[in-house]
């Protein structure tokens, strides 16, 4: 495009803004005026946009009084007939209207959400999704309920002060295992805090659960870490990162690596409804779009970000509205219904990698735990809420409902299962407690690829100390 | 010319128009051309920096540029020229502008396995992607106990240019070098130019790379050697730039300049200065500095940078902790104002060192003139 004509447009508009608030209108206040008639005389039109005809011409817009009466409708109509109907701008060609319309704040009714199972478990009629065999469909049901069983015995070991720290997904068991089972193994995850199940779903054991939640030497993150900020190079798991939304911009990068290596993958990226209101997620939106990159942003709305609701972190339509302003598919989804996940993030990992595009997708939950050990959430929101998502919409009895349905599932079948994950557990925490914890050396390894130096000393003036004075430190720490 | 607004002709994106930024439309080198033979071949840093760039890119495919302006517009201080027209717009990226977003995917690209240098259009503005650098970058290794590695390089122009105000003139040298887990360079000539990037890009840790606008412009003598497309500098050693007996003066980027114009004065007065360019701030060369401090018994610091806190204040700290009792005079620590730097040309120039400052501290520590008390 040629310089000009960003110039020139610009002007245009910046000196029409000019002399639609002149002082005096601006001043005039309160009760709204009709707007005067403009009498700015019809300009000949001129052949170069550039010239000061063009300029004129953009500006004799005819102001007409406020009423939008079909007279005064063609009035403008007729107004613009002369001159030019659309401009050529970067992005494609852009229609002139006499009517100044703003855009609304959101749309008459609220985006729709895509379900395929009912409350009872039945498929919604008409509703389209992606088959699922027998064996997918139990190891779903199967993923899930281990899930639930490993955050409520984490949870209590974290209240009996074995651990220091644990973090529900209560309620969120469908957006974490149903999403995880749509992926392949090759899409790489970038995940928040709140999606163990994804890695569950790809072959964590409850054992390496375990580990790192006690920090021992069998750890991959070497006891590092917090409990719950999981990693798997094996699985394509990203180490989880504290601070909110940094893994969006990661996730492009990673996912813009996939693509320059021409991998039929893409990566996913995990985040809550708080998370929107970070710079990561504008910048990691925007850059996806415009770098083509295939990833997938799955945002857990669940209502809640620590006692903040939605009501107070924004006021658009939830975050599926925020796609389309970055030139982004999206789609709203409930994330209490495994099918419509599972379904909507097969498609969306389709439309990524083949069409080399970024989707948002974001799945309506609510967190029935608190945020997490550190959190009383009754202190913030009514007992009653919270009981309503527990039980009447649980997405884990949802899902069970339309497999037994299908013949696919009994109660015995339900004990047993809930009964050896739960042994299960209790045996990897006995395990992973009496595990040693990580050795002293650990202390000063992969700040850097090679230890250099000063950490060389630092850690024989740490051996020294130690051996002068045994008594003064910790007997569990492999020196 | 200064201050000159930032303006994009052609057929980039319109927004580029936006006045977002200030920046001088050149580099301008304000010292004196130097007096090196006619005869030995030189290059100039921005040259350094591009073949750095260019060789690095075409020994591994796993490396790629990203920043704003890198492509179309061959770099805001032409670093990246030609590299699109080579390479294609796959590896040399022109990013929308975001230093936390453009920053942040470039860390997970390496978290894949790529190797992107990223480039800042000022340090000052890598402010705005400090978390990516610090949360991200050099914490992720060993966060994740060696599972995620970053090798990334982060570069542009630090420090104080000419006339562009505190928002553009600031040294994040020592900003950086705090951080476990990053590595910080700071050139001065072409020959550490080459050697340090082309390091840094090979190296399986992230870098900071610190550049000097008023350097981009300037020629140095260079080598067959350090043409030569295997040619690296090892990271945490430093060089001595000039050998002396009297007296160490420690200096980075453009300081090393004024340190050898001091150290030229100084040898007129009969005081033999060694000067040592830092080259890398972190790991910072601890056995050089003390080994030049016991056989001098003499320091003088030098930086651009704030004063507390500095990377002089490190130095010091080593050598008080390492030579003591080699010392027969207090350290002297020549540093910017600690103040924002002002705009106003004779104001800038008292914000930051001058040659003059360095000859009287060196003058100082060697009891060759009177002590600032009882000049003042």
């Amino acid at each position: 495009m040629a310089p000009w004509l960003v110039r020139t447009s610009s002007q245009l508009v910046r000196r029409a803004a000019r002399r639609l608030l002149s002082p005096s209108q601006h001043r005039r206040h309160r009760a709204p005026a009709p707007w005067k008639l403009c009498s700015v005389p019809p300009v000949p039109r001129t052949t170069s946009p550039a010239a000061g005809g063009g300029l004129w011409e953009f500006c004799s817009v005819r102001r007409f009084t406020g009423d939008s009466s079909p007279a005064a409708a063609s009035t403008a109509e007729d107004g613009l007939a002369g001159g030019e109907l659309e401009l050529d701008f970067p992005g494609g060609k852009v229609s002139f209207v006499a009517e100044m319309n703003f855009l609304p704040e959101s749309q008459k009714e609220r985006i729709n959400c895509y379900r395929v199972l009912d409350d009872d478990g039945r498929t919604v009629s008409g509703s389209k999704f992606q088959e699922v065999s027998k064996e997918m469909a139990l190891k779903m049901y199967s993923e899930m309920v281990t899930l639930q069983i490993m955050d409520t015995i984490f949870y209590e070991a974290q209240r009996q002060g074995r651990i220091s720290f644990y973090l529900t997904s209560h309620g969120e068991e469908a957006i974490n295992i149903a999403s995880a089972a749509a992926l392949s193994i090759d899409d790489i995850v970038l995940p928040q805090y709140r999606e163990p199940g994804v890695l569950l779903w790809r072959g964590f054991t409850l054992q390496e659960f375990a580990n790192q939640c006690f920090g021992n030497s069998l750890d991959y993150g070497k006891g590092r870490q917090m409990p719950i900020h999981y990693g798997s190079n094996r699985l394509n798991y990203f180490t989880v990162s504290s601070p909110i939304a940094t893994q969006l911009p990661h996730a492009v990068g990673a996912a813009y690596s996939l693509k320059m290596d021409k991998k039929e993958a893409c990566a996913i990226t995990y985040f809550g409804d708080g998370g929107t209101s970070e710079g990561d997620f504008h910048a990691a939106l925007n850059f996806a779009a415009v770098m083509e990159a295939p990833v997938i942003f799955f945002c857990r709305n669940n209502g809640w970000a620590i006692s903040t609701p939605t009501a107070e972190q924004f006021r658009s339509d939830g975050a599926v509205v925020r796609g389309q302003a970055y030139g982004m598919r999206s789609i709203r989804v409930d994330g209490n219904d495994a099918l419509a996940v599972y379904s909507a993030v097969h498609i969306a990992r389709e439309m990524a990698i083949t069409e080399g595009r970024p989707i948002l997708v974001e799945a309506l939950t609510y967190r029935v735990g608190h945020h997490s050990t550190s959190d009383d959430s009754t202190k913030y929101r009514p007992v009653d809420e919270i009981e309503h998502w527990r039980t009447a919409r649980d997405p884990i009895s949802r899902y069970r409902k339309w497999v037994q349905g299908n013949g696919w599932w009994s109660d015995s079948d339900e004990s047993e299962l809930r009964n050896s994950v739960r042994q299960e557990l209790l045996q990897a925490i006995q395990v992973a407690e009496r595990m040693p914890k990580p050795p002293l050396t650990e202390l000063f390894t992969d700040v850097y690829d090679e230890i250099p130096s000063n950490l060389r000393e630092q850690e024989r003036l740490l051996r020294d100390a130690i051996k002068k004075h045994p008594a003064d430190y910790p007997a569990d720490v492999r020196v | 010319m200064l201050g000159a607004a930032r303006r994009q002709l052609g057929s980039g994106p319109m927004l580029g128009q936006v006045l977002r930024r200030l920046r001088p439309a050149t580099a301008a080198a304000t010292e004196a051309a130097r007096g090196y033979s006619a005869a030995a071949r030189e290059m100039t840093v921005r040259e350094a920096l591009n073949t750095a760039l260019d060789e690095e890119m075409s020994a591994d495919p796993s490396v790629f540029l990203m920043g704003e302006e890198v492509g179309e517009y061959q770099g805001a201080y032409k670093i990246t020229k030609g590299l699109l027209d080579k390479y294609g717009p796959d590896r040399v990226l022109d990013t929308p502008i975001t230093e936390a977003g453009f920053t942040g995917i470039a860390v997970g690209a390496a978290y894949q396995g790529l190797r992107p240098v990223v480039e800042f259009m000022t340090f000052n503005f890598s402010m705005q992607a400090i978390d990516h650098i610090i949360n991200s970058a050099a914490k992720s290794n060993y966060m994740s106990a060696g599972q995620i590695s970053v090798p990334i390089v982060f570069r542009g122009p630090n420090g104080a240019a000419a006339g562009v105000g505190a928002q553009h003139s600031q040294c994040y040298a020592a900003w950086y070098a705090h951080v476990p887990g990053l590595k910080v360079l700071a050139p001065y000539s072409a020959e550490d130019a080459r050697g340090l990037l082309k390091s840094a890009i090979r190296d399986p840790d992230p870098v900071v790379f610190l550049e000097n606008e008023l350097l981009y412009g300037e020629s140095f003598p260079i080598s067959a050697e350090v043409l030569d497309s295997s040619f690296s500098l090892p990271i945490g050693k430093a060089k001595i730039e000039r050998e002396g007996k009297d007296i160490t003066i420690t200096a980075y980027s453009k300081m090393v300049g004024y340190a050898l114009q001091a150290a030229e004065i100084l040898s007129k007065e009969g005081i033999s200065a060694e000067v040592i360019n830092l080259r890398s701030i972190r790991p910072l060369d601890r056995a050089a500095i003390n080994a030049s401090v016991r056989k001098t018994n003499r320091l003088v610091t030098l930086e651009e940078g704030f004063p507390q806190h500095g990377v002089g204040s490190e130095i010091c700290m080593s050598v008080v902790e390492e030579s003591f009792e080699y010392l027969d005079a207090p350290v002297e620590r020549i540093a910017g104002a600690d103040v924002p730097m002002p705009y106003a040309a004779n104001l800038e120039r008292m914000a930051v060192p001058q040659v003059d400052d360095i000859v009287r501290a060196a003058k100082r520590a060697c009891y060759r003139a009177a002590p600032m008390a009882a000049t003042a």
